[in-house]
């Protein structure tokens, strides 16, 4: 497994949980690492359920957003499942204004995503 | 800075650095909180300046550091204009993809320019599009509770 350090990992219920470090996710070196980090759970940890929990993040520029397209490419390429929960009123504004929430499963809490993960 | 009728001003030309283009990011938020801005709009306004910011120092000036980007803010506790310069040959801001049709949907870039046009009152480019200006009018918050 690989080290990580702009984010943590857990498992619940077979599902990778993962919770992001930075508050606030602007720094584009931290940006880099991060979508290595989380590409990393796909490419080498291969896990086919992740969860990504925003609970702390208060901000997220749209570079940290292309990781998430990255990340979200690579899951369905190795025919697994991505889901984001947790994410504040504002940064889940962002996704309603570009539609990425028609590209993203977003739930509203950590309980939710789990629980779609199993439907 | 604590009332409408005080001003917050910012003009300054750095190189082309992200680590100072932040710096001087975190200098405007800290102004708009002293004049009393909060919430949605402060996270809109900062969502807003990060991308022109970064978008001029990487795809305006391709980051070279002798290349300058020129940044003036104006804050009241009413409305905010931001207005980002660079040194770069600009683009054809008037034919931009829209990153929302279905094609380019789970494509990882060209989000910026929607992102500042959506989340400010007003973002528009001069003709050679090196110069972005963008106004932000407070918006009238509603309080927790009294959302129904």
């Amino acid at each position: 497994m690989a080290t990580h350090r702009r984010i943590t990992v857990g498992d619940s219920g077979g599902v990778c949980v993962v919770r992001f470090v930075d508050k606030k996710i602007v720094d584009s070196g931290s940006i880099e690492q991060l979508g290595e980090e989380m590409n990393s759970l796909v490419t080498v940890d291969k896990h086919g359920m992740i969860l990504l929990n925003f609970d702390g993040v208060e901000f997220m520029s749209s570079a940290a957003l292309n990781k998430l397209i990255s990340l979200n490419s690579k899951v369905k390429a190795a025919g697994g499942k991505l889901k984001l929960c947790c994410l504040r009123a504002e940064i889940k504004e962002v996704f309603t204004i570009t539609r990425l929430d028609r590209v993203f499963d977003l739930r509203k809490t950590e309980a939710d995503a789990i629980t779609a993960f199993k439907l | 800075m604590t009332s409408a009728e005080e001003h917050w001003s910012y003009d300054k030309i750095l190189p082309s650095d992200l680590e100072l283009g932040h710096a001087a990011i975190e200098e405007l938020m800290a102004a708009l909180g002293a004049a009393g801005w909060q919430g949605m709009d402060l996270f809109r306004i900062q969502m807003a300046i990060e991308e022109a910011v970064v978008n001029a120092i990487e795809h305006g000036n391709k980051r070279q550091f002798d290349k300058k980007v020129r940044l003036v803010f104006h804050v009241t506790g009413e409305k905010t204009t931001l207005e980002i310069t660079d040194e770069g040959a600009g683009f054809d801001h008037r034919n931009v993809a829209d990153p929302t049709v279905e094609e380019l949907l789970d494509k990882p870039r060209g989000r910026g320019v929607m992102l500042m046009r959506e989340l400010m009152n007003e973002a528009f480019f001069n003709e050679l599009g090196n110069q972005v200006t963008m106004i932000k009018i407070r918006s009238v918050e509603i309080p927790e509770g009294d959302a129904s």
